[in-house]
């Protein structure tokens, strides 16, 4: 095989970075309650990059105090204004909102880029056009609540609390707070820790969309501040996407309670190619799998399950394609890896890398300059992988692959399953009738026949066992942010409905 | 000369068999006035595990039978309910104290509630899910499919055993799960009655798997077991619930809460003990 990996070097390209003078930046951002942005009474923090680890701006820091004030007005603007609006009016400010987002995509994409640490050109091409798209999809879905699967006149929850993790922040605010006022709810969201920038510039586009205040409130913070959240009496509904550790404790502290909870929580995905699968598709799919956003995706193809005859040729395609990948500044546009987004996350990356080193799996690291300031991990390959390593059991968040083999496919549908988790999972074949018989098989929520890593707002998301429950995209989405009036004259045969009391708490 | 009646051994369901509890404890079960109608099998954490695994071992061929094969069993369970329906009236005019009119009724519904089931498990798929219209080329189909081992405490009223148990397993089983449930504590003599009727009914064995006992002492062991998937508390009203929903947590299980009295028949019930699965293909471009 031509070694491409020494004829690519030539290929060098001019910086093309992005420039932050599009941002607006203040040095001090606020929690943003009832609609205006006012201080917190915890002790404010520092948001910085990642890739140069240069302070962007000083955050607000809730206390439970700030907590209690921001569930407070989310609940003053249920009861008084937005229940009382029309589905098709709740519409109108979401297709409001998507618009705006539109507007400033730009802006958002180098906040986010900036913040996280992504590369510009994955937040300017994914993050930011599905935020978008998750708004002007449940937009329309504001008014039709009737269609949602759920009989007539289903009725919103009240105030959601939804936390969300730092791997696609604006993203994951978009899958919270779109499905939860589409369906007549008002939202408190805490942005994670580490990249709180973002939204508080959407908390900017609410203003311009003149979102009735306190429908949406965004309050900074660390775990306690979520922790805060969750548990506030006066909440009906917590959304929480991050690590199963947290979901766990959010499921017992929650016990008890009637809130109504989505988890979207950690993975171990299965990317399986089968000997007919097209290679170099499936290693561009591999590739999209794993080192997409550093690796740092729930739903990441962290466990590679190649058909042994075809091992040798896959690895070898992948390094080669690894090797022409580019590392370094995030924004700038012909970056392919950026950033690892903290320091204590690249601690993890590297402690699971050593520790598969030391297990006896073979380690592979792709060539390129590592950047002297800033958290950086370049693409890493494990072969020989056990299945009792902890690099195959555990989810390490990065961009790590770790490579294993099967001979049939029953044995790779076991290796799949194999695993507390059950988010995601990717098949590479030719063959239809195998890929259809084989996800049948698969115990994970989302299945990539062909292609991975795939969002849109119109398709369900979220996990088997312990990657959580809950769905969100699509009519499942809203579902998870209504409750049902009933169904009215009752379809059961006659007799059924009058002897059993069913009415359920 | 009258004849001597031949009473009944009542022993657990697992498996498709008829163990005594492992244990070898049994408690008195009496009618209201107090006299003695069995000895029912005080089942243990051991036969709470050995339970999980024949419901464990279940799975793979009840939830990939066809959903036309599954609704022909669960109405065949009807069919055979209903032939014995005699048995299942007297059972619980002595068990729960109720006039033979009240029990006739009891049986009819649950009956009805076979069928009911048995009609939606070639549809609640077509209901429950759907296709996706994505921005992009690619076919997007989300689907529900069976969560797995359901562990269910029963509605324990003091009337309506039978009525109560068949409205927690008939929509956990319609989908493909399997359930290891713990039978109404005062009147489980239905519930063991039921299994002989499952047992004969092509429901195959593991797939539903009753204990009788105490809840309260079996069902902890249930909800912090790791092979189960989702518990249905519908009966655990009285019992430590939410200590039940904390354990259940730790392997983030799907938990239903506790119910007032049987719960009425609904897809929301079936849904509840599903998983929604979406499965994208890419289209060529052609």
């Amino acid at each position: 095989m031509t070694d491409i990996t020494k004829t690519s070097r030539f290929l060098d390209y001019a910086p093309a970075p992005e420039s932050p003078s599009i941002l607006h930046l203040r040095k001090n951002y606020g929690l943003f309650i009832n609609g205006d942005f006012v201080k917190g009474h915890g002790k404010p923090f520092k948001t910085i990059s990642p890739a140069t680890e240069a302070t962007i701006a000083e955050i607000a820091n809730a206390n439970a105090r700030d907590v209690d004030a921001a569930v407070a007005a989310a609940r003053r603007a249920y009861d008084t204004t937005w229940s009382k609006l029309s589905g098709a009016d709740r519409g109108k400010y979401l297709f409001r909102i998507a618009r705006l987002v539109q507007e400033r995509a730009r802006e958002l994409a180098v906040a986010e880029s900036l913040d996280n640490g992504k590369p510009i050109k994955e937040a300017r091409d994914v993050d930011v056009p599905l935020v978008a798209a998750w708004f002007f999809y449940y937009a329309g879905w504001a008014d039709k609540l009737d269609y949602a699967g759920l009989g007539p006149n289903p009725r919103a929850l009240g105030v959601a609390a939804q936390v969300i993790p730092w791997n696609f922040p604006l993203l994951m605010l978009a899958w919270k707070i779109a499905p939860a006022l589409a369906a007549g709810n008002t939202v408190v969201l805490k942005p994670a820790e580490t990249t709180p920038l973002s939204a508080l510039i959407f908390a900017e586009i609410l203003q311009q969309a003149d979102l009735p205040a306190g429908v949406v409130n965004i309050i900074t913070g660390a775990g306690d501040t979520g922790e805060a959240l969750v548990n506030h009496p006066d909440v009906n509904k917590v959304a929480f996407t991050g690590s199963t550790a947290v979901g766990r404790a959010i499921a017992k502290s929650i016990a008890g309670t009637g809130k109504k909870v989505t988890l979207e929580l950690g993975g171990k995905a299965a990317n399986i190619v089968f000997d007919d699968a097209p290679i170099d598709q499936a290693v561009e799919g591999i590739v999209n799998g794993i080192f997409f956003n550093q690796g740092h995706v729930c739903c990441a193809g962290s466990r590679l399950l190649v058909q042994e005859n075809v091992h040798d040729e896959v690895v070898d395609r992948l390094k080669t394609r690894l090797a022409t990948l580019r590392l370094g500044d995030p924004l700038d546009k012909n970056t392919d890896i950026g950033a690892i987004n903290s320091r204590e996350q690249l601690d993890r990356i590297r402690e699971l890398s050593d520790i598969g080193e030391a297990e006896g799996a073979e380690r592979w690291t792709a060539e390129c300059v590592i950047p002297d300031k800033g958290f950086w991990f370049a693409p890493t390959i494990f072969t020989g992988v056990e299945t009792s390593s902890r690099i195959a059991r555990e989810e390490i968040f990065g961009p790590v692959l770790s490579v294993l083999t099967f001979r049939t496919p029953a044995e790779a549908i076991a290796k799949a399953n194999n695993t507390p988790y059950g988010l995601s999972a990717g098949i590479w074949s030719d063959k239809g009738s195998k890929i259809l018989a084989v996800a049948d098989q698969l115990r994970a929520g989302v299945i990539w026949a062909n292609t991975f890593n795939r969002f849109d707002p119109a398709s369900p998301f979220g996990g088997y066992k312990e990657s959580g429950y809950g769905r969100e995209g699509g009519r499942h989405g809203l579902a998870a942010y209504l409750e049902s009036a009933g169904w009215g004259a009752p379809s059961s045969p006659k007799g059924i409905s009058t002897v059993t009391k069913g009415a359920s708490k | 000369m009258s004849r001597l009646a031949v009473p009944k051994t009542y022993k657990l369901y697992i498996g498709g068999k008829f163990p005594r509890s492992e244990s070898g404890r049994t408690y008195e079960v009496a009618t209201r006035e107090g006299a003695f109608l069995a000895n029912a099998a005080l089942a243990s954490r051991k036969d709470a595990r050995d339970a999980v695994v024949a419901a464990r071992a279940a799975i793979a061929g009840w939830a990939g039978t066809t959903g036309y094969n599954r609704g022909q069993v669960l109405y065949r369970i009807a069919e055979l309910l209903e032939g014995r329906r005699a048995q299942f009236v007297d059972e619980l005019v002595a068990a729960e104290a109720v006039s033979a009119a009240v029990a006739g009724r009891q049986v009819d519904t649950a009956i009805d509630a076979w069928v009911w089931y048995a009609g939606w498990a070639d549809k609640y798929v077509q209901v429950a899910g759907n296709g996706n219209p994505v921005s992009g080329p690619y076919f997007n189909l989300s689907t529900p499919e069976a969560t797995g081992v359901v562990a269910i405490v029963a509605p324990q009223g003091a009337t309506g055993s039978l009525l109560g148990l068949v409205s927690v397993v008939a929509p956990a089983i319609v989908s493909g799960n399997t359930v290891v449930v713990i039978a109404n504590q005062a009147s489980p003599l239905s519930a063991i009655s039921l299994a002989e009727v499952l047992a004969t009914s092509d429901v195959p064995g593991g797939v539903v798997n009753i204990l009788t006992g105490s809840p309260a002492e079996i069902a902890p062991w249930l909800a912090g077991h790791a092979d189960v998937n989702a518990l249905d508390l519908a009966g655990a009203e009285a019992l430590a619930w939410v200590d039940l929903q904390i354990m259940a947590a730790d392997t983030l299980k799907r938990v239903l809460p506790p119910e007032n009295g049987a719960p009425s028949p609904s897809l929301e019930r079936i849904v509840a003990l599903t998983e929604t699965k979406t499965v994208w293909h890419t289209k060529s471009l052609i």
